[in-house]
């Protein structure tokens, strides 16, 4: 039950999508997101969504990758969809309304456009997380804070503390399950129970993980001190990140598809606007 | 004496119907009789770990029965909870586990589960500490003061006070220094003998299986290898060895002697034992020498 937990899920493969240069993949990705809150009408959603089907086609990754990191955020979209449906006022007559909420045509069509929306960042940005594997991506992110760099922030150590937390994932996981077999084996009830039983349940697990995670800090923060660790400063990687010709290609491709989409909202009159 | 665990044609297979499914337990059949002395032994991955952990319905079987007390654990309408009681599983590095301010609260954890009373609680806490050695003063400490040795007690101390029919200890002693070893091993030991209770104790080494237990379940490729008293399992030491796990180190020199030409037999396991058939083999050398 806890294995199945999506965080940065890599998808191993080896289409162009999951070569290409992090650092593009991370910018485009953002891009995407500001298009898709910029060309908020149904033309710009429909031709984002097909571009996203398009590089998840190119990825070679399956649909049911795209349903499963849906699912998670089912209830937040049905949320937004609801409060849009009821609270968006619009012009003329409502369609129908219950009690004091009236519901008008131009709430409807919100709704869905959030909705939509909504499904679409996070196929998007699920798409980054299935295509870049956790340690790549963080190395693209310490590429591209680097600037930052120069006011004193700490770009590299904020990279390190990700990738050991992403590291340390799976490895908690499989602690958890190992203290809850434990407790659960001294008569634990974990499963059943009032909500406040359950809560009390959690704190002979909380504890020893918590114990755990900072033993294990320790001993890697003294493995990492015994290799000579001192921080960002003169350390070189053993894979550099290389923008080729390729990833301008792709960059070229992407910036103009995303260009289109922003178009629509300037170009496209009546009711598709 | 009678039955208290029994498994018929346990099969179990991790990440069912994924790429990546791997069969644990293939066809495992065996019983155990109440109040054996248990060592299962076997190579890593030999499925022993999750063995054990069916024998309290941490695991359900993906295919098979495993029955305690001649009760199905999975049956419609069991209380999985029950068992639980019934067979005390300590996993391995059980000091992992301790969350409470104070041994003795962590130690009464378990019998606070039971719903029992609180001088009943108290009476098992003072009990099973007096089992594990641990002292008086050392029940009023954090169990995080204390150090890796005593956690591992005040861990088993917790399941004892449980007062389980079966008590499974998977790896007590990995970790420890020889003496904590032998203290820990001689304490469960004792235990058996005070208690009566049925234990399987999971061991690498077969010096502590060969010390402690009287029965030895040798799992291999996730089967049932060998499954006999300690002295026909190791007089089967060169099966043993193909499989890939080492015969107690006396074991071992009566085999080489045998091979050398003595006569002598190959069931030897303890030291006592070694003593006195080298003795005896000693004894008939001579008389052959004055004859």
């Amino acid at each position: 039950m806890l294995k199945d937990i999506t965080i940065g899920q890599y998808y191993p493969g080896r289409s162009i999508l999951h070569r290409c240069d992090p650092r593009l993949k991370l910018v485009a990705t953002i891009a995407y997101i500001v298009v898709l809150f910029v060309a908020a009408n149904p033309l710009g959603i429909v031709l984002s969504i097909l571009l996203l089907a398009a590089l998840y086609r190119t990825a070679r990754i399956p649909g049911k990758m795209i349903l499963r990191s849906l699912k998670p955020i089912v209830p937040l979209v049905l949320f937004t969809a609801v409060l849009n449906l009821f609270f968006v006022s619009g012009q003329g007559e409502p369609l129908v309304s219950f009690w004091i909420f009236p519901i008008y045509a131009e709430g409807v069509r919100q709704a869905i456009l959030i909705a939509v929306r909504v499904c679409a960042l996070i196929a998007g940005t699920s798409l980054l997380t299935y295509t870049t594997s956790p340690i790549v991506l963080t190395d693209a992110i310490e590429n591209l804070l680097r600037p930052l760099g120069r006011l004193h922030f700490p770009v590299h150590e904020l990279a390190m503390m990700m990738t050991i937390a992403l590291r340390f994932i799976p490895t908690l996981i499989e602690e958890t399950e190992k203290i809850m077999n434990a407790q659960k084996a001294r008569g634990a009830m974990l499963d059943n129970g009032t909500f406040t039983q359950r809560i009390k349940a959690l704190v002979p697990i909380l504890i020893p993980l918590f114990i755990s995670a900072f033993r294990r800090a320790d001993e890697l923060a003294m493995a990492m001190e015994c290799r000579c660790y001192h921080g960002g400063e003169g350390r070189t990687r053993l894979k550099q990140l290389r923008f080729t010709a390729s990833d301008a290609r792709c960059a070229v491709v992407l910036a103009l598809a995303l260009a289109v989409i922003v178009a629509t909202r300037f170009f496209v009159p009546g009711w598709l606007g | 004496m009678s039955e208290i665990i029994r498994v018929e044609h346990l099969k179990y297979v991790y990440n069912p119907g994924m790429p990546d499914a791997t069969t644990a337990l293939d066809d495992v059949s065996f019983s155990i009789e109440e109040g054996d002395f248990v060592g299962i032994i076997g190579s890593t991955g030999s499925g022993k770990s999750t063995l054990i952990s069916h024998f309290n319905g941490l695991n359900r079987p993906t295919e098979g029965r495993v029955l305690v007390d001649g009760k199905d654990l999975w049956a419609p309408g069991a209380d999985l909870r029950s068992f639980r009681f019934l067979v005390g599983l300590v996993m391995q590095y059980p000091e992992y586990q301790l969350f409470e301010e104070t041994c003795a609260k962590d130690i009464a954890y378990g019998p606070r589960n039971m719903g029992l009373d609180e001088a009943e609680i108290q009476r098992r806490v003072k009990q099973a500490a007096a089992f594990v050695g641990l002292s008086g003063e050392l029940l009023e400490k954090s169990p995080f003061e204390l150090s890796g040795g005593q956690k591992r007690r005040v861990a088993i101390a917790g399941v004892m006070a449980m007062q389980p029919r079966v008590l499974v200890l998977d790896e007590p002693a990995a970790g420890l220094d020889p003496e904590g070893r032998d203290a820990i091993l001689g304490q469960i030991k004792a235990y058996h003998e005070a208690t009566g209770i049925t234990v399987l104790l999971v061991s690498h080494s077969m010096e502590d299986i060969a010390k402690y237990a009287n029965r030895v379940l040798v799992l291999h490729k996730a089967g049932v290898a060998m499954y006999d008293t300690v002295e026909n399992v190791f007089a089967r030491a060169r099966e043993l060895l193909e499989l890939g796990l080492s015969v107690p180190q006396v074991t071992q020199i009566f085999l080489k002697l045998r091979q050398m030409g003595l006569d002598i037999p190959t069931d030897v396991y303890t030291i006592p034992y070694a003593v006195k058939t080298i003795r005896r083999a000693l004894e008939a050398k001579q008389k052959g020498e004055v004859r």
